[in-house]
């Protein structure tokens, strides 16, 4: 997911080249607040009329306490956005009244469930009540973690190594999984040190987060290159896709790898490889199958 | 010493018989610093010379006095590779009555070489010589490394000055101008403002679109075939270009792959590769930074060769005729794999053929490498605006939207294909752009021709228009 | 109508400086005056009529944006010179 910011035409305009699965154009912390009127305008403007092809939209909105939210709220649901990213979400509540608003302009266009929820959590009480908030919607498609907020929250400081931030990685990872929604990491902001990015996303991709916020397009590469399976893993999932559709075929329930029984754990994570894989350009949907 | 040739410039220029309507000759290799075009010219126009026709390898931003020579009719014809800044806006809006005549580098050399473009005068610059005229690119002051440009001027000039702010003693070894082929030598206090002449530091781009593009370039030349110890490149100078050198790089290390030579304009990139053993030897007809001046000064593997022996289409001998890689740039390029380097979507001239036409030309494989659009400018378009590099010998265009291969070249395509690279219909990229920034509006050109472009051979390609 | 401006000068932007006026008068200056220019006016004049706005004096200098930055622009100066937001309060 790679953040772009909102008042900025010339980012906006060909951020999907660089291959992100999602973009998030923000509304909210890297718009000033004189500008806020225009940036939305932009994105809403952007969103109907630029071809993104597959990615992802997302806009991050301002808080619905804030002067601004309700406004962002129809701008970009009415200009067709996939996904509202809610900031500094901290009770499910608060999710139930983004909810409503969306629904509001949702109804007033004709689009009724149309659009997605992702919530960023950056506080010590928005970590406590995750699973609440994960599943305070049937339109939450993610969980967030913001960690600058976060840290502050918790009176400590970023490090390189994030250990100030392993809880609340670990509480959103496990919430989202709970909830059966998606789950993904804070941004690295230090673009010279690639060698310390890497190494987190390395670390992230082992506590299970489905993937990484960027604030570059030089990032992505980083992000792909650990999220991407090697040939290894892809050929032992697609051996267990393949005893999969063969025992299927069969009728049968059992399931054989080289003369080895496969546990249902080993399938779905079989899956998510080829899945990762796909999503990473590596093989493509006909081979998949 | 005896036999000296210094003389002062009014001296030279009474020396060398030069008549009203006759043609001079100049080199670009002090680039954007040159004060030799000016600094001569200004002279002639001073001794009252009339109808002088200018046959400069390129010219400038820094030429921008010429416009009031052209008005005052001092100068009244042009041949050159490129055009740029007030120069090429007035010219492009008619300011010559004679169309400029506009020559790849190779095709510069060849003319020269077979008498089609004939010099009367030349007026090279360079950055030492002694009293004879053996002249070099290496100097105190103005040190631009390669003359290679300038060789086919001193050989072939009937009557060549040398200018030079640095005069040595002789013999002034090895030289790039010979003795032998100069007349006069004139001492000035300053050729070229070396600030301006080349660049220090190497600057990797940051630019995300720029790496984007690098990275595909790379890409495409790693899985296309040509990419096998032996091989041979040649790069431009653009942000792309240079990055794409770094990609190129990583993957000879890790595939144990070196490459005989690389040619044309040299820069620190390539010398760097060089050093390290992955280059055998550098073909230096331009040397394009400090790190490349100093390296051809002392490096015998880096050589000086002239635009003849670079990139002439005739010469069986040029170096071109062994390249097998080129990645160069764009300023459009057409559905048909035409390019355009020299007329701006605007209809302004605003660059040169450079090299362009001949290393696309001979080599085995010509990428080119250039955003789909610049702001709201479309770099891939149904049809150039003028057509520099004929689609034939374009082989590959790497965009930020997807690679497209020439339809004569289907070998090249499945091995993209193969490699897993986004190959696209070059049509399809026109329209990608046309959906993004709209139609634009036809270009409002007169009826008067402003420029002549020439194939390498000697023939005409396409004429330049004067812009409203 | 008081003058209000939106957008910046960076490349692929464009800003936009609208004020009172008699009729739609606009004057822009464009990077890609050749191609675009003739256009770009055209989808001024029709923003801000879309707007419902019919006198207004509109300055413009444009760096190459797309049309949707320009459409965004303009609404954002038209929003502030009028105080009428296109968004519920």
């Amino acid at each position: 997911m790679m953040f772009v910011p909102g008042n900025n035409p010339g980012m906006m305009a060909d951020a999907h080249i660089y291959g992100p699965d999602s973009i998030m154009l923000d509304l909210e912390d890297s718009v000033t607040m004189a500008e806020k009127d225009a940036a939305r305008l932009l994105v809403h403007n952007a969103l109907k009329s630029i071809d993104y092809g597959s990615t992802e939209m997302v806009v991050r909105i301002n808080p619905l306490n804030t002067p601004y939210g309700k406004k962002d709220v129809e701008a970009v649901v009415k200009a067709g956005v996939d996904v509202i990213r809610m900031p500094k979400t901290e009770t499910a509540d608060e999710v139930r009244e983004l909810e409503a608003e969306i629904l509001k302009v949702e109804e007033e266009i004709g689009a009724v469930g149309r659009t997605q929820i992702m919530a960023a959590i950056e506080s010590a009480l928005g970590i406590v009540n995750a699973y609440s908030i994960a599943t305070a919607s049937k339109r939450m498609m993610g969980i967030a973690l913001g960690a600058e907020d976060y840290s502050a929250n918790l009176k400590t400081n970023r490090t390189p190594g994030g250990a100030e931030l392993l809880l609340a990685r670990e509480q959103i990872v496990v919430a989202a999984r709970a909830a059966g929604i998606a789950c993904f990491d804070t941004v690295y902001s230090n673009l010279d040190d690639m060698e310390t990015f890497r190494k987190e996303v390395e670390l992230i991709k082992t506590l299970g987060f489905d993937g990484k916020s960027i604030i570059n397009p030089r990032q992505i590469e980083v992000v792909n290159e650990v999220f991407t399976p090697t040939e290894k893993e892809i050929n032992k999932a697609r051996a267990v896709v393949a005893a999969i559709k063969e025992a299927q075929a069969k009728g049968s329930g059992v399931i054989a790898v080289n003369g080895k029984m496969v546990d249902r754990p080993v399938v779905l994570r079989a899956e998510r490889t080829i899945a990762l894989a796909v999503a990473a350009g590596v093989i493509s949907e006909e081979e998949a199958l | 010493m005896r036999n000296s040739k210094v003389v002062s410039l009014e001296e030279a220029i009474q020396l060398s018989g030069l008549k009203d309507g006759q043609t001079i000759s100049f080199h670009h290799h002090f680039r954007g610093g040159d004060k030799v075009v000016n600094m001569v010219v200004d002279k002639l126009a001073q001794m009252g010379f009339k109808d002088l026709k200018l046959a400069a390898s390129s010219l400038s931003d820094v030429h921008k006095p010429l416009i009031e020579h052209i008005k005052n009719g001092v100068i009244t014809g042009i041949s050159t590779s490129g055009l740029r800044g007030e120069l090429a806006d007035a010219i492009s809006h008619g300011l010559l009555a004679e169309p400029v005549v506009f020559r790849s580098h190779g095709g510069r050399g060849s003319a020269i070489a077979k008498g089609e473009l004939k010099i009367d005068v030349a007026f090279l610059g360079a950055s030492s010589s002694d009293e004879l005229g053996n002249a070099t690119g290496h100097g105190e002051k103005s040190v631009c490394g390669s003359l290679g440009y300038a060789l086919p001027d001193a050989r072939y000039a009937k009557h060549v000055v040398v200018l030079t702010d640095n005069l040595v003693e002789y013999p002034n070894m090895p030289q790039s101008i010979s003795a032998a082929d100069v007349e006069s030598v004139v001492v000035v206090e300053s050729v070229g403002d070396s600030s301006k002449i080349s660049s220090g530091a190497i600057r990797d781009s940051k630019n995300p679109r720029d790496i984007l593009l690098a990275k595909q370039a790379a890409k495409v030349i790693i899985n296309s075939g040509y990419f096998k110890d032996g091989f041979s490149i040649q790069t431009g100078t653009g942000g792309a270009s240079l990055a794409a050198v770094k990609y190129i790089r990583e993957e000879m290390i890790s595939r144990g792959i070196k490459a005989s030579f690389a040619l044309g304009g040299i820069t620190a990139h390539m010398v760097k590769l060089h050093q390290e053993g992955l280059i055998g030897k550098l073909i230096d007809v331009q040397s394009f930074d400090k790190v490349a001046a100093e390296s051809i000064h002392n490096d015998p593997l880096h050589q000086e060769v002239s635009a003849v022996e670079y990139a002439s289409g005739e010469h069986l001998g040029s170096a071109t005729h062994a390249l097998d890689i080129v990645i160069l740039s764009a300023l459009e390029v057409d559905t048909k794999f035409n390019v355009n380097v020299l007329v701006g979507s605007d209809g302004i001239i605003r660059g040169a053929i450079g090299g362009h036409q001949d290393t696309a030309a001979d080599s085995a494989l010509s990428i080119i490498v250039c955003p789909l659009l610049r702001g709201r400018i479309p770099c891939v378009v149904p049809k150039v605006t003028t057509l520099i590099t004929p689609g034939k010998s374009v082989d590959v265009v790497v965009t930020e939207y997807g690679i497209a291969v020439n339809p004569a070249r289907p070998e090249i395509a499945e091995k993209l294909k193969e490699a897993g690279l986004n190959v696209v219909d070059i049509k399809d990229l026109a329209a990608k752009a046309s959906s993004i920034i709209g139609t634009p509006d036809p270009l409002p050109f007169g009826e008067k021709v402003v420029g002549i472009v020439m194939n390498r051979d000697g023939s005409v390609l396409d004429k330049i228009y004067n812009i409203k | 109508m008081k003058e209000a401006i939106a957008g910046t000068l960076e490349s692929g932007d464009i800003m936009v400086k609208i004020g009172p006026g008699k009729g739609l008068e606009v004057e822009l200056q464009s990077s890609v005056e050749a191609q675009f220019g003739r256009q770009i006016r055209a989808l001024i004049a029709d923003t801000l009529e879309g707007l419902g706005i019919k006198d207004a004096h509109v300055d413009a200098i444009d760096k190459g944006a797309l049309d949707c930055t320009i459409r965004a622009r303009v609404t954002a100066a038209a929003v502030r010179a009028t105080g009428n937001d296109v968004w519920k309060d």
